[in-house]
This record gives C-alpha cells, structure tokens and sequence, in this order.
C-alpha cells in the first residue's frame, strides 16, 4: 500500500483540469469513427447534410483548437481509486474541484452553474457539491483513473427514471427506453448515446445508466443477457427514423449502453441518460509518485 | 429545397417566401437570449434593451473573453430551444422577432400559430456544432443585461451564419412534427411486434 503524497494531489488537479478542457475541444475517437460510420450509412436529404456539418464542425475544433460546443456542461469525473494506494477521499475531491475551477478561469470556458433556487452564478461551473465526483475501486492497480464527463445539458435534460413492476417485464423496459427515447426526440442534439441503468435501487439505477456513457461505442455489458439487449435496441431506437438533430434519418443513435445491478425482488427500475452526438470524455491516469498520463481510451476494468 | 441569403433585419416577406426544408445563410446581427433573458422579459416585465423588430433571435450563452471594455467570442453555440417555447408568441407579437435560431424545435400550438399569423420562421441550426458557428461570429457588438453573465443579451455580428435549416415556416409547417408523427408511428410497429 502506497501512501500518496503531495505531489499526487497536484498531479489530480493538473489532470482534472487538462481532462475537462480536452473532454470538450476533441471528440474521442472511438465516437468519431462511429459518426463517419452512420454518415456513409446515412441517406435522408437533411440527415446527410447534418452529418457532414457535425464532421465539419469537428474538424474546426481541431483546427483551431477550440470548443466543439459552447455548453461546458456539468462537470461530472469518476474516480477508479486502485487498491495499492492510500488516499485520503476529501483531498482527492478538493482537488478535482480546484482543477474544475483552474480550467474555467485559464480557459476562460463559460460558467454553466448555479444555484437551483436563487440561480446565483458562482462563475467557477463549481458550488454545493459540484463537480460531481463518483468513487470507484479497481483491484490490484497501483494507479487512479480519472474519467471526466462534461454533461451538456441538452442531453441531460432528457433523464428517465422508472420504477416498473417485475411482471412488465423485458418489454416493459423496451417500451420505457424506447419511449424515453422518443420523448427526447431532437432536443438532446442526435444521433445519440442511448446510457440505460437497469436494476439496483432508483439512485443507483440512475448513475448506471450515466456511467453506460463512459464506455467506448463498440464495447457491450460482459453479461451475454444484457449484451443482446445493446443490439436490439440500438436496432429498434434506429427504426424510429427520427435521425440527426431529429430532422429525420435512419441514425437516431450510435449506441445504446445498458449497466445493470441486481434489484430488490418487488422491482424493475430502469433509467435513461441520454448523451448528444460529440460523446464527449476524457481520461487519466495518476501515479503515486505524481507521474500522469492523458488515455486515449477508457475501458472497464482496463 | 431553394437556399436563401438574408440580411437583418428581416422583413415579412422575405420569411414567407421561405419553405419547411428550404436552407438560409444570414449576415448582420443576430440577438442572443435564453432562459434568464427572456424570464426577464416576459415573467418580471422588464423590456428589452433594444429594438427586436425583424429581429432574428439566437438561443444561446456563449463563451467569451473579456478584453478592455469588450467581449471576444471564443465559442458561441446554440441551446435547446423547447425551454423557451412559451416565450415565442410574446417575441413575435409584442416585440416584432421574425425568425428564432435554435435547435431541438419548438412545440407548442401557439408557437407555430405566432410564425403563421406574425410572418416568423424557426431556423435549425446543427445542436453541438459550435466551434463552426463561431466562425462565422465576427464580432461581439454590444452586451447587455452583464449581471445575468452568461445569459445577458449579446448582440453578435454573423456573416454567413448557416446552413440554417428552416424547420418551422410560416405557413404552418413543422418538420419536428412531421418527423416526431411518424416516429410515433414507428413506435407502435415495434411494441406491437411488427
């Protein structure tokens, strides 16, 4: 067991901030090569033409290295704490928070937070318990793993929770995802990540279906059950043609993810976290001795 | 599917020649609002700080950087626009605005009757695609309303700000409602087996 020192702290907050500022100037790649596969598949006359302005627009963000959408959403990081390393919980979280907080003010990125009643804008995109900071713990690794999501809130604003009846069984969660899905329709910016929390508690239920976001597009649930179901909903999501910024077409997402956990015997919860087409997200690592690298890709348990 | 070239301010006319699926270039000044904007406005009765008449409205809260006494664009995007539905009727009627960008649609019955019966149109621009949009931002010309930062009212000097798809014309065409209409369709195929 390692005790981390200073250096380590430095280090979280250096890549908190590179992580958020990354996350929303490059597309991962893995969703890059998901949209120039649905541009060559797709063929309606306005979803064409959506698809080669989202290329575009990417390729203008490389260039100039600039924002590739002007919401820097709500900071959210996950942090895979390894088991060899001895780290104290509330330093690790004061300095993502100062490294949310350097990235906006280096950066001059827009302050998208604020307070729900008074609707205060602290200018920081932090306050009351944001960033939101989930904690993981990953078996044998003498490392952390910091993956950053900054959560436009097109996409947010199109959350579903529900508690079903064990007896609606696998169509009831269909109907609900399918419907979720619908509902979002063009205003969470398609063709979409479909991320769907199935089981657990109505809490829990929900930070699966966001934590389906952090997984490459081309990755499926290790359980051959839920595996099956990614494909056939992505199929049926992708029949509903309502297509790229929902002006038609035949791609409406690029994946569905489903997370799952067991439930309570008198349940069947089921969440949707929709994510627009960018899929934004970055990742880190941070060693002990305050070493980091930038990954190009996150993978469960990788 | 014709393509147009318009400048501000916008009359009548020009909107109504413009058809559902047609596409738009703008030039001139475009006028950025959101929620707090238009709360402002409409639910606290504040009135805007400049003339809206032929106004074409941008929902949006850029990033910007402040240099002396002005503001640099450094990415100005576009917000989900079914938020603000409830205000379109008061920006066509009582302030004159004759085309509204956004993206995601607007849904509301009176917000397609206020383009029909006013002469407005809803201009989609592609959701996410801001560092291209901000290309096409020349200059910030003035702020208004700083204490609401983002959300202030920001005048933005646009050249060739497009492809702007119009998606909701002034003769009572929706291709939200046409598209979501079938996709409801769709739907019931699926859960019904088909």
């Amino acid at each position: 067991m390692i005790v981390v020192g200073p250096e380590f702290y430095e280090a979280v907050e250096r890549v908190a901030a590179q992580a958020y500022v990354k996350a929303l100037i490059d597309v991962p790649a893995d969703v890059r090569g998901a949209l120039e596969a649905a541009r060559r598949r797709e063929t309606h006359p306005i979803g064409s033409q959506v698809l080669e302005l989202v290329a575009l627009n990417i390729r203008t963000a490389d260039e100039h290295q600039i924002l590739v959408c002007q919401d820097t959403g709500t900071p959210v990081y996950w942090a895979f704490i390894g088991s060899g390393l001895a780290v104290d919980g509330a330093r690790l979280e004061a300095a993502i928070r100062r490294g949310v907080e350097a990235a906006t003010r280096d950066h001059s990125l827009r302050s998208s937070i604020c307070h729900p009643i008074t609707r205060q804008n602290p200018q920081t995109n932090t306050g009351y318990r944001v960033p939101v900071v989930h904690f993981e713990f990953a078996a044998g690794a003498d490392y952390l793993d910091l993956v950053m999501l900054p959560k436009g809130s097109g996409s947010e604003n199109q959350s579903f929770l529900k508690m079903l009846s064990p007896a609606d069984g696998v169509a009831g969660i269909k109907r609900f995802i399918l419907e979720s899905v619908l509902e979002a329709g063009p205003k969470g910016c398609p063709p979409y990540i479909v991320g769907v929390g199935l089981g657990g508690s109505a809490d829990l239920c929900m930070v699966l279906a966001k934590r389906a976001l952090l997984r490459p597009i081309g990755s499926h649930n290790p359980d051959p059950a839920v595996a099956a179901l990614e494909v056939e909903l992505l199929e049926d999501v992708n029949r509903l043609g309502i297509g790229p910024q929902g002006l038609g077409g035949a791609v409406t997402a690029l994946a569905v993810h489903v997370e799952h956990a067991y439930t309570h015997i008198s349940q069947n919860p089921v969440a949707v976290n929709i994510q627009c087409w960018r899929g934004l997200r970055a990742a880190a690592r941070v060693y002990p001795d305050g070493r980091t690298e930038l990954l190009s890709q996150w993978q469960p348990g990788g | 599917m014709a393509t147009w070239r318009l400048t501000t301010p916008l009359t009548e006319a020009e909107i109504r020649q413009l058809q559902a699926g047609d596409l738009v270039f703008l030039d001139g000044r475009v006028v950025g609002v959101r929620d707090a904007t238009l709360i402002r406005i409409f639910d606290q009765g504040i009135e805007p700080p400049i003339d809206l008449s032929g106004a074409a409205v941008l929902h949006t809260a850029p990033n910007v950087r402040r240099e002396g006494d002005r503001y640099v664009p450094l990415s100005v995007g576009t917000t989900t626009s079914a938020r603000m539905d409830r205000f379109t009727w008061g920006l066509l009627e009582r302030y004159g605005v004759r085309a509204i960008i956004g993206k995601g649609g607007l849904y509301l019955p009176e917000s397609l009757q206020a383009f029909k019966q006013f002469g407005g149109c809803y201009l989609a621009i592609v959701g996410g695609a801001a560092a291209w949009q901000t290309l096409q931002t020349e200059a910030i010309e003035a702020v208004y309303w700083e204490d609401l930062m983002p959300e202030a009212l920001w005048v933005f000097r646009v050249r060739d700000l497009g492809p702007l798809f119009v998606a909701i014309d002034s003769h009572g065409r929706s291709l939200y409602a046409e598209v979501g209409a079938e996709a409801r369709r769709r739907l019931g195929q699926i859960l019904g087996g088909g």
